[in-house]
């Protein structure tokens, strides 16, 4: 039950977001891993890269980006073909299409019919799905290595040749309205955490849930995903991302021969839709049939993205990662020790920061009141811990735990090439690029106890904060829920 | 120690299919459907190791030399399944609190023991324990559910951050300090925990569907204990559980790693060697089968009604396991080209999950079908499944969807022992369930040796539509 987090500071949004960095020690890997590696960069030609974590790096001629990290540990490999399209692309009144398109990606292309790609996948004994994010769609299959190319003709198939059915649409769009259901709307403090993020930004995309407001999806048309397909499904709007018991040069000739010979779009970036300033605090309640209270702070924080955009110096971004572990990296960090066990307010308390991203996004706390609390305690409780920050730099010791903990997981995140295959995709996809990932370890390590101090003084302060609190009502069978505002004048 | 969960980290990222693991069969135990074990590039195909420690603890151990770090994992027949049962049948909770103590049972015990291992132990408080593990870049995490506490451990192999870290996982398997304070504050957030199952229409639907099907089988009560009998709870109870259930000869231990046998052996000695022999845990008494059809429909206002349906299903070791797996893939376990996915998902869109497993337990785990749909949705997609149901049960598979079922497992085992994660769980189970050492060179054999008359057979002895227990969470709808 307790389940350790080890740098889930740096793990956020469901998915590890995490990031990782070079090989600190390379005499560590065994001699014929290294020879492996010796072998794979000879077979490929000059003109693509090899990182010092072993990536390999090309681009085929039609701007499409492959990336491929072999792992010869077992006889499986993992395909991923992300794109830079997702939630916070949309416009208001279709939002969710992103992530409906994903559910009809695998509804038949010319060649293949609806759910064909699931089932010669499922015979091949791999598994697969897709997932949709503020940033990213992406698609991925796991499979034995010897059937790789098989996922990535398949997968080139759809990129170009998808058929959109309007009878595969009326059942599928109802799918995904179960699927907010369950996820969102008939799960309180998920529901919470929708109307806390549509407050939070003003006009920034992320306001926008990833799954789509239920009205957008009531009102939404095949030719809304015909329109969203056309726009971004493009090989020079995505990348290959392979891991696992290849040689990059077959996955590179395979890239070519399937994906290299897809023609390219214009692809127009999204409106920059930079979130304005904030200019005081913002506040909601969630009133819902619930039990058990919840409160969420979020604070205006840049990304490595709108660092890197801005040309400014990223030591802030590092030392927000080291903040956020500072604060909730492990059983030893300030929130589980002050507030969970000395202070005993909290039932549970966590921070949280996502460094990539497209756009500023939030560095989040949440958590519950223990009984005879108040969420409010709770909220003064949280704030107290960050003052503690922004008066006193955290300790040489504090600091060293954090930072051993992320060297630790940069060796850990070894033992999953799906994992590794994550990271380098969505680096790409939003933006900052793959190879940051080696610097990752390295500039963590040198964040020093005064910036993180610093990065506490600079934006955690209280004109860029929104409170989110879910303020429990008695559950009562008896009455319905709207999902409406009627006539205008209640929602919930 | 309720999981210091992170509501937040669910929502930045959807999927078409459902994450979670209900695809597979053994969904809330550790999953374990493999076959043989491979020949990887690198990897010789892994044997597993066997030994016993002098206190009886019995020791599995893989190296693996490619990362340079150790998991280790030490199981104990400790779940929830020890807890003390309350005296009288759970539908029976209607009567007055009188004789609380005696009615509540002491569910929670197994998963507060394990809880506060961690909360302080061998003269250090719980920021002490937490510290000397993060210091050193290891992660620890425990946990407990019916049948099974544990303990787990990962590290770097250099010395220099191996050794801290498994004295500190020795103290706190060995000197647990149970102290007054850590017991009450850990009490209090479990009881949030359980507060907190009373918003979720599928937490809800679970413990009924758990109560119902046990009955007065240990399986019924909830790991997570209930109000009332988190409200008995003393830390006695759990230093007695401790002192009974956390012993030599009720321990499994899983090695994966950069470690050869002689320093496995001396890991795995030197974790347990201040644990008593003891005893091993009893047997558990059987399961007892349905003896008629029963559906509860609890009233929550909710947008969609959660569906469990099933029966008691296999326990670990059934002569019909092999046959019922491969019968389950093709219904409801393999996601999408199952039955149930295709009836009620593909062709009529009344549905974003719907499964079905078996989930092997040392007893009879359950045999579970799931469903969420909007409420007005309920009665189509209920006949839909249980049509699906009968005719699957007398006519069984298809010849295709046998042979798709059986490409998928076979073509598929790789994946299932593709990290050392894995294989530390796998041997874990082996362990604990006492599975033969060569179950995973053999689980595809077995799954290959069975055929449509055998799958038949056992859907017809083993799967009685007639006599299913329903439990439906959500608001009644007029249609």
């Amino acid at each position: 039950m307790k389940l350790k987090k080890i740098s889930t500071a740096f793990v956020l949004g469901g998915i590890v977001m995490g990031l990782s960095a070079c090989q600190t020690n390379p005499s560590a890997d065994s001699a014929k891993a290294i020879a492996a590696q010796a072998m794979d960069s000879k077979n490929v030609e000059s003109k693509s890269h090899v990182s010092q974590s072993g990536v390999y790096s090309f681009m085929l001629n039609n701007g499409m980006k492959v990336l491929v990290k072999p792992d010869h540990r077992s006889p499986v490999a993992v395909s991923q073909v992300w794109y830079k399209v997702g939630g916070s692309y949309e416009s208001a009144g279709v939002t969710g299409v992103s992530h409906a398109l994903e559910h009809m990606m695998f509804k038949g292309t010319k060649k293949l019919k609806p759910g064909e790609f699931s089932e010669i996948i499922a015979a091949n004994g791999g598994s697969e799905n897709a997932f949709t994010g503020k940033d990213y769609t992406a698609y991925f299959q796991r499979i034995s290595s010897d059937r790789l190319e098989l996922c990535l003709r398949n997968e080139a198939d759809r990129m170009r040749n998808l058929q959109l059915s309007e009878d595969e649409f009326k059942k599928e769009i109802e799918v995904i309205k179960e699927e907010r259901r369950s996820r969102t709307d008939d799960n309180p403090s998920a529901l919470t955490y929708e109307r806390f993020n549509a407050a939070a930004f003003i006009n920034s995309s992320y306001q926008q849930p990833i799954i789509g407001w239920m009205e957008d999806l009531d009102s939404m048309q095949l030719s809304d995903l015909s329109a969203w397909y056309k726009t971004w499904y493009a090989p020079n709007n995505a990348t290959l991302v392979v891991a696992g018991d290849v040689d990059p040069q077959q996955v590179k000739t395979w890239a070519e021969k399937y994906f290299g010979v897809l023609k390219p779009s214009d692809i127009t970036p999204p409106k920059p839709r930079r979130e304005v300033a904030q200019m005081g605090e913002r506040r909601i309640t969630v009133k819902l049939p619930a039990k058990v209270p919840y409160l969420l702070m979020g604070y205006k924080v840049p990304v490595l993205k709108t660092r890197l955009k801005e040309q400014k110096d990223t030591t802030d971004i590092y030392a927000l990662e080291v903040l956020a572990g500072v604060l909730d990296g492990g059983q030893s960090s300030r929130l589980s020790r002050r507030l969970v066990r000395e202070k005993e307010i909290a039932s549970s308390a966590g921070a949280g920061y996502d460094p990539y991203a497209r756009q500023q996004t939030l560095f989040l706390f949440d958590g519950s009141p223990r009984a005879g609390h108040t969420v409010k305690e709770l909220e003064m409780a949280i704030k107290e811990q960050i003052k503690n920050i922004q008066n006193t730099p955290p300790s040489a010791q504090e600091l060293e735990r954090v930072k051993a903990q992320v060297m630790a997981s940069s060796v850990y995140e070894k033992d999953s090439v799906f994992y590794q295959a994550m990271q380098l995709g969505t680096l790409e996809t939003v933006g900052v690029g793959w190879q940051k990932k080696d610097e990752y370890l390295k500039k963590i390590q040198q964040v020093t106890a005064q910036q993180v101090q610093a990065v506490a003084k600079q934006y955690l302060t209280d004109d860029s904060l929104t409170v989110a609190v879910l303020d429990p009502q008695p559950i009562d069978a008896t009455k319905q829920r709207v999902d409406r505002a009627a006539g205008g004048r209640h929602g919930q | 120690m309720a999981s210091k969960k992170k509501l937040m980290n669910k929502k930045n990222l959807i999927s078409k299919k459902t994450l979670n693991s209900k695809n597979i069969m053994n969904a809330k135990k550790i999953v374990l459907l493999v076959g043989f074990l491979f020949a990887g590039a690198l990897s010789a195909s892994p044997q597993i190791q066997h030994w016993q420690t002098q206190n009886g603890a019995q020791v599995y151990f893989v190296p693996s030399n490619d990362i340079p770090m150790v998991d280790v994992r030490i199981v104990f027949d400790a779940g929830s399944a020890r807890d003390s049962a309350p005296l009288s049948a759970p539908d029976s909770t209607r009567d007055s609190a009188r004789d609380s103590a005696r009615k509540a049972g002491l569910s929670g015990t197994a998963l507060m023991t394990n809880g506060l291992l961690a909360e302080g132990a061998a003269g250090d408080d719980a920021q002490i324990l937490a510290e000397k593990f993060e210091a050193v870049g290891a992660a620890f995490g425990n946990g407990a559910l019916k049948d099974m506490a544990w303990l787990n451990m990962r590290s770097l192999r250099d010395d220099k951050y191996l050794q801290p870290a498994l004295i500190n996982l020795k103290n706190i398997l060995s000197f647990p300090a149970f102290n007054q304070a850590s017991f009450k504050r850990e009490l209090e957030r479990l009881k949030i925990t359980v507060k907190a199952g009373k918003q979720s229409p599928g937490t809800i639907a679970s413990l009924r569907f758990f109560a119902e099907l046990y009955g007065d089988h240990p399986y019924a009560q909830p790991s997570t204990g209930t109000e009332e009998s988190l409200q008995q709870l003393t830390v006695k109870n759990l230093q007695a559980f401790y002192k009974k259930y956390y012993v030599g000869k009720n321990a499994v231990i899983a090695i994966v790693g950069q470690l050869s046998t002689d320093e496995a052996k001396k890991m795995a000695a030197d974790l347990v060697a201040e644990l008593p022999a003891g005893e091993h845990a009893k047997a558990l008494p059987d399961v007892k089968a349905l003896s008629e059809a029963k559906t509860i429909h609890i009233d929550f206002p909710s947008r969609q009604s959660t569906v469990l349906m099933g029966q008691p299903g296999l326990a670990r070791g059934d002569a019909d396991y092999y046959a019922l797996y491969l019968a389950n893939h093709a219904f409801g376990g393999s996601g999408f080209g199952s039955r149930l996915m295709h009836e009620v998902r593909e062709k009529r869109g009344l549905a974003y999950s719907t499964y079905s497993y078996f989930s092997p337990m040392r007893a009879a785990g359950p045999f579970q079908i799931g469903l969420k749909t909007r409420n007005d949705q309920l009665q189509e997609a209920m006949k839909i499944i249980h049509l699906e149901l009968e005719k699957y049960v007398s006519k069984g598979p298809n010849e295709d969807e046998l042979g798709d079922s059986l490409k998928n497992i076979t073509g598929g085992f790789p994946l299932r022992i593709d990290s050392n994660k894995k294989i530390a769980e796998y041997l874990s189970v082996i362990g604990f369930y006492k599975l033969p050492l060569d179950y995973l060179d053999t689980f595809v054999g077995h799954v290959n040796q069975q055929n449509k008359a055998k799958v038949d057979d056992a859907l017809k002895r083993r799967i009685h539509p007639q006599k299913m227990l329903t439990v439906i969470v959500g608001a009644k709808s007029e249609k």
